[in-house]
């Protein structure tokens, strides 16, 4: 470092201004600032392993007892006589969080569609801003709102009525008369989904060139022909997109599922049965983990399951989307 | 023809009705948190820390969990703004579309979908091999892990709008590119900077599961950065499950006030944008 510095250094008898300096020259400050961020730049590339592999040491001592087919489909969960199968946590995450994404698509992609090509300017300068707001909510607001709202009426309205009229199909079948379920976690997660979604998918349609609409509409197709036959087509790699990182958002939504979800480790079968998904699990159980053996390795197992998930599903888009975009 | 209109405006009717779900339900949280919450804050309620029995029903009140996640989420926006800032630099300045700086955007977009009850268990981890207990310090550290993907991505996005012949004109004259990013783009992007630092510190001061592991909870104002901090989420989650009704009410209150601290926030980023937006060259 010297040996490179040494010529860059500031003669003694430059004029500086009455600045404070660091007794550095200006190329010597770029080149030092330049190997710092550099530095701090390849240290982000180092965070994922590091967490992975933090949570890999901890999660080791369960993985020497326990092997892995058992782990993740073994239906008992008994800490305190070492058994730990983390399959109803597993059915719990992904039935929540498929729920969630079932509601949270279908409007989030209407109103984005709606914002960047039907909506008045007056009114999606209104409509933007409120939904940014809801984007910045914590977690624990939607939680209580859940349990005040969406729970009660999951509880006297929407099961009661889902149960007459569907109860036939088992997905609807409902035998859990509190309300607490994975229903309820399915709504306030689709409500928590909808501002990440509508931002980027709105982005993303209106970033469509404008003569393509043009020649579509110039072609007599109605303005939601045009929609379909164009925009959606054009833009849907990144529609996908806005809906990865919704699910990412609520895959490992904590809090706020925790709190109306029910928590009873067990297989789901239906939208109303309650659920435990692996962050409540994490969440609920940390207090106690360190005073029985083996619980916190299985914790923290959890989280690398969590965290490998997300990573999966992640870099799996990408790749289909690559791809997708190459053959197009 | 007849068949198209009727397409038309069955979609206009589902994509106008979905715009109203969305904003609806903005308005229904919002009105929840606010009359459930509203009939249980009082003064004492923000004024105070909680007395003994409070947890039953008892007088006192949260402003250890308020000072407790103003304290975190402040270290945690400063910390991961300390190394959020050069790295964006780097990222657009330095490095822009080298191949470092599309794998760090990937791993940020990677990182910006970890679940922060993961970088909670992590900042536990760490904190166990240095030997440190639930605290402030690790709390602000955990913190900072979930804010970085945040700010560097908005940051970079900013910095990605400079006109290049703002800093073309800054290269001419001289200036190094760590001149141009301090005195040029700097000023340029600073209301970008600003709206992306509060929305960091929105979503540190909001985020339960990262601080539940790191940051412990206790009854007192946080003294030391060694010793256990109370925050807000924490305080209406523990507060909620106590079986009293009047501990609820004051659960209720207290999403209010995080509720309260979260849209100022928005406000304000907005105001000051607009504000100095006038600093900026079009």
């Amino acid at each position: 470092m010297q040996d490179i510095l040494a010529p860059l250094a500031r003669p003694a008898h430059q004029p500086e201004g009455g600045r404070v300096s660091l007794g550095l020259s200006r190329q010597a400050k770029e080149l030092l600032a330049s190997r710092v961020m550099r530095s701090l730049t390849i240290a982000v590339l180092l965070v994922l392993p590091l967490i992975m592999a933090a949570l890999y040491v901890r999660a080791r001592p369960i993985l020497q007892v326990i092997p892995l087919k058992d782990l993740l489909f073994s239906t008992v969960w008994h800490p305190l006589k070492g058994a730990f199968g983390f399959y109803p946590f597993i059915m719990g995450t992904l039935w929540v969080t498929g729920v969630g994404m079932v509601l949270a698509i279908p409007p989030s992609l209407l109103t984005a569609i709606f914002l960047a090509e039907y909506a008045p300017p007056p009114v999606r300068s209104l409509a933007k801003p409120l939904i940014e707001l809801l984007a910045g909510i914590p977690s624990v607001v939607y939680g209580v709102w859940g349990m005040l709202t969406v729970v009660p009426f999951v509880q006297g309205t929407a099961a009661p009525t889902l149960n007459r009229w569907l109860g036939f199909i088992p997905l609807f079948r409902s035998d859990n008369p509190t309300g607490y379920g994975i229903l309820a976690g399915g709504v306030v997660l689709a409500v928590m989904v909808f501002p990440i979604v509508i931002a980027v998918a709105e982005d993303v349609i209106r970033a469509v060139p404008q003569g393509l609409r043009e020649a579509s509409l110039a072609l007599g197709a109605t303005r939601w022909q045009m929609v379909k036959t164009v925009l959606l087509r054009r833009a849907w790699p990144g529609v996908m997109a806005a809906i990865v990182l919704g699910f990412s958002r609520a895959f490992g939504e904590t809090m706020a599922v925790l709190m109306v979800v029910g928590n009873v480790p067990q297989v789901p079968h239906s939208i109303f049965d309650a659920a435990y998904p692996l962050t409540a699990l994490i969440a609920n159980n940390y207090g106690e983990m360190m005073s029985v053996p083996l619980y916190d390795a299985a914790l923290l197992g959890a989280a690398l399951i969590l965290l490998l998930i997300v990573l999966g599903f992640n870099l799996f888009s990408r790749l289909v989307l690559m791809r997708l975009i190459r053959s197009d | 023809m007849k068949r198209q209109r009727l397409e038309e405006s069955i979609f206009r009717i589902l994509m106008i009705g979905s715009t109203l779900l969305v904003v609806g339900s903005l308005v229904l949280i919002l009105g929840t948190v606010v009359f459930r919450g509203l009939p249980a804050l009082t003064l004492d309620m923000i004024v105070q820390t909680p007395k003994g029995g409070y947890y039953l029903g008892k007088e006192g009140g949260i402003l250890n969990a308020i000072v407790g996640s103003l304290y975190l989420a402040t270290g945690g926006t400063l910390l991961a703004l300390l190394a959020s800032l050069p790295i964006a630099f780097y990222l657009q300045l330095y490095a822009n579309r080298s191949r470092l700086a599309e794998a760090t955007r990937l791993t940020l977009d990677v990182l910006w979908g970890v679940p922060s009850i993961v970088y909670g268990a992590f900042g536990f981890i760490i904190m166990l091999w240095l030997g440190m207990r639930a605290s402030l310090l690790g709390g602000i550290i955990a913190l900072a892990f979930l804010e970085l993907p945040i700010l560097v991505r908005a940051m970079d996005e900013a910095i990605a709008m400079v006109p290049a012949a703002l800093k073309e004109a800054s290269y001419a004259l001289g200036a190094t590119r760590l001149e141009t990013a301090l005195k040029i783009v700097l000023r340029q992007t600073g209301p970008a900077l600003l709206t992306a630092i509060l929305l960091a510190f929105g979503r540190g001061i909001g985020d339960a599961a990262s601080v539940l592991f790191t940051a412990g909870y206790t009854d007192r104002l946080p003294d030391s950065l060694l010793g256990p901090a109370a925050s807000l989420p924490l305080a209406v989650f523990f507060q909620l499950g106590t079986p009293f009704p009047a501990v609820q009410q004051r659960a209720y209150a207290s999403a209010l006030v995080l509720t309260l601290i979260v849209l100022a926030l928005c406000l304000a980023s907005r105001w000051l944008s607009k504000r100095l937006a006038k600093n900026v060259i079009r």
